[in-house]
């Protein structure tokens, strides 16, 4: 009786008529010990399949890290560039003063140097009062 | 949607995404890195997947598309020479060791169909999807399902008596 029904079932297994619970009483039939030995040669196939759909996909998938290394590296991108622009903004303003400063220095340098030689020319004008102090105090 | 929930919805079918892309792809290795990249793909379009009526039949497209592209570029970089060259040497002397091993013997016999006739057997022996969700899935007719099936079924058995009248199987 169960053979029978058996042998009908993989008649229509193999044209590919049978429901999945009937191929599921296939797979049953063929997963016990003993089968009778002309229809042993299937024994391969259906346990097969039964051993296959034990696989497992074992393998981490780094969701959230790639996600979130992402985010950080961006954070991090922005933070570096505001740094980046507030610290660039302060050397220049720096550079620019200090610019400034030594240009000053030179104009003032310049101004003293002239200055120096005006009173090194002044100095011959007490020659000239001194001489003219005589002259009055002569007379 | 938040990773916790993602992983909820994924977890009940990514072997299935992996059983498939292995048996695809046929090595542990590729096959891995091509769940990988379908879950990828997926997380990455997390906020749209509501919309998706059935997320493990989008996945599982996904997952055929993915691995039949792989195939193909494999073929025009000359890779699957390479590959087959390979495995023929490694089936000689498996051949010779592992002969009796039945379930080796039936993963040799799966690898030498053709593409369509292992996604449809490895859909409805393997993972028992209605017939109605494998024509959805591989965008294939009812009738051209069943004779694929058919066929590759018969293609399984006649391999099988060849080894099994040979005192192997």
């Amino acid at each position: 009786m169960e053979l029978d029904r058996i042998e009908k079932l993989l008649e229509k297994y193999f044209e590919a008529t049978t429901t999945v619970a009937e191929e599921k009483d296939l797979r049953n039939y063929f997963s016990q010990e003993n089968v009778e030995t002309h229809l042993e040669q299937y024994k391969p196939m259906f346990n097969y399949f039964s051993a296959a759909k034990e696989e497992r996909y074992t393998k981490q998938v780094p969701l959230k890290p790639r996600r979130n290394l992402y985010q950080w590296i961006s954070v991090a991108a922005v933070a570096l560039l505001t740094f980046g622009i507030y610290f660039g903004n302060e050397y220049r303003e720096r550079k620019q003063a200090e610019f400034a400063y030594q240009e000053t220095k030179k104009a003032f340098e310049l101004l003293a140097e002239n200055f120096g030689r005006g009173t090194e020319k002044v100095a011959y004008l007490q020659e000239f009062e001194a001489a003219k102090q005589k002259i009055y105090n002569n007379d | 949607m938040q990773q916790s929930e993602f992983i909820n919805v994924v977890m009940p079918f990514k072997d299935k995404l992996y059983r498939l892309a292995k048996r695809l792809l046929v090595s542990k290795e590729e096959a891995e890195d091509a769940t990988q990249e379908v879950l990828l793909k997926l997380w990455s379009k997390n906020e749209s997947m509501g919309e998706y009526k059935n997320v493990e039949a989008f996945a599982m497209t996904m997952t055929k598309n993915f691995c039949l592209d792989r195939l193909k570029s494999k073929q025009a970089s000359n890779l699957k020479l390479v590959h087959s060259n390979y495995r023929d040497e490694n089936v000689s002397i498996q051949r010779q060791i592992e002969a009796k091993d039945s379930i080796r013997l039936m993963e040799q016999i799966m690898e030498a169909l053709p593409e369509q006739q292992k996604m449809v057997l490895q859909l409805r022996d393997v993972e028992q999807y209605e017939f109605e969700e494998i024509c959805e899935l591989l965008d294939m007719k009812p009738t051209a399902v069943r004779v694929t099936l058919s066929r590759a079924r018969k293609t399984i058995r006649e391999e099988l008596a060849k080894k099994h009248s040979y005192g192997i199987g």
